[in-house]
């Protein structure tokens, strides 16, 4: 079912291109025909669900940088179907917003707005949702440090009493990860880089 | 009242117990801490769990966990303190009235824990005075009330008398 669906999708939109994917179908939309797919892939192809909205950031050397991904579903035809969409600018990333096909698109676009700094154009309420308003980076971009870069509280009074800031995080031989395999005490979270331990050697 | 009543009278003057100010005063704080959930994780689990009828908190008297900031004396951090938090966090400490006392629970508020993150405040003594850390991802129940256990021994020890004066210099942002 999945190949007809698939090319009567093709042969129904044209701006489509399709995009390797390893489980769902997955098509290339460009940033124009977004809010019309989404409309039609509601009324008419019956993908009710939005899903997940998401982005992805390839790299400043790279080009296209950035892309946002929408994952559809359809009850009827228990089915998810993956759009990406190469945002045409790296330095100034734009995409028009989803918000009025599907609302679930709302928070999600501030969610991606907030970590990558892509703008969705045409929402109603795009402002920053998990860090504070005043915020000055997106903190899911390649070349923004996992500890994080010093900035001040966002409230002024409390930091000024605190003297506290935002400083990056001691990352003491972190991130710390777990190998996906081999013994369960053998596999709990550790740093790749343990050479502030003496009992480990150093294998960097 | 006739003048008769409060000359010496043996039997109640029998009954007079001589101490110090500090220890009476600490005496009457330590037995009735109310508590106020400063819940942001799973670390707040524990803490209900150990107000629960199990771990039962109320047998150190300290079961009236308070809601309101203005209505408690310890606050319990039980949880990630996010830098966007840290602000509410300092602000609801303000609000506490005096004298008042914070328990950093798990190795997120004393630390920052496991998150060496961006958005995470490395532990909650960056913005407000901790008196006792408690170790645990999160803590058992026991572990807590062991912490506020020995907050109620640090309470007892505390010179009170001479906090008084101390505690009107104390800078605020509420």
């Amino acid at each position: 079912m999945d190949q007809e669906f698939a090319k009567g999708l093709l042969e129904r939109y044209a701006f489509l291109s399709s995009r390797d994917s390893a489980d769902c179908l997955s098509y290339f939309c460009p940033t124009d025909n977004l809010v019309e797919l989404a409309s039609v892939l509601r009324d008419r192809e019956g993908f009710e669900m939005l899903v997940d909205l998401t982005a992805l950031d390839w790299g400043q050397e790279n080009s296209p940088r950035f892309t946002t991904l929408y994952h559809f579903y359809s009850l009827a035809l228990k089915t998810y179907l993956r759009i990406a969409c190469d945002c045409p600018s790296n330095e100034e990333p734009e995409v028009p917003s989803l918000a009025a096909v599907y609302p679930a698109a709302d928070w999600h676009e501030r969610e991606v707005f907030d970590m990558f700094g892509i703008t969705f154009a045409g929402h109603p309420n795009l402002k920053r949702i998990l860090m504070w308003d005043e915020y000055p980076y997106h903190p899911l971009r390649k070349e923004f440090p996992l500890a994080g870069i010093e900035t001040t509280l966002p409230a002024p009074d409390v930091a000024e009493v605190t003297e506290a800031s935002v400083e990056p995080a001691p990352m003491m031989g972190g991130p710390f990860v777990s190998p996906a395999e081999g013994n369960v005490s053998e596999s709990e979270p550790r740093a790749k880089d343990e050479s502030w331990t003496e009992e480990v050697e150093k294998t960097l | 009242m006739s003048t008769e009543e409060i000359a010496y009278d043996s039997k109640v003057e029998g009954e007079i117990i001589v101490t110090r100010a500090d220890a009476v005063v600490n005496w009457i704080r330590q037995h009735s801490v109310w508590p106020m959930p400063m819940g942001l994780a799973c670390c707040a689990i524990e803490l209900m769990a150990t107000a629960a009828s199990k771990f039962d908190i109320s047998r150190f008297g300290m079961e009236v966990m308070r809601f309101s900031p203005r209505q408690a004396d310890c606050m319990i951090v039980a949880g990630t303190v996010t830098y966007k938090m840290a602000e509410v966090v300092r602000r609801i400490y303000d609000q506490m009235g005096d004298p008042k006392w914070v328990v950093a629970m798990g190795a997120c508020a004393s630390t920052g824990g496991m998150y060496r993150s961006y958005a995470v405040l490395q532990g909650v003594d960056n913005i407000v005075p901790v008196d006792v850390y408690v170790s645990g991802c999160p803590p058992r129940p026991e572990a807590l009330l062991d912490a506020m256990i020995k907050l109620q021994d640090k309470i007892g020890r505390e010179p009170s008398v001479r906090n008084l004066r101390k505690t009107q210099e104390t800078v605020s942002v509420a």
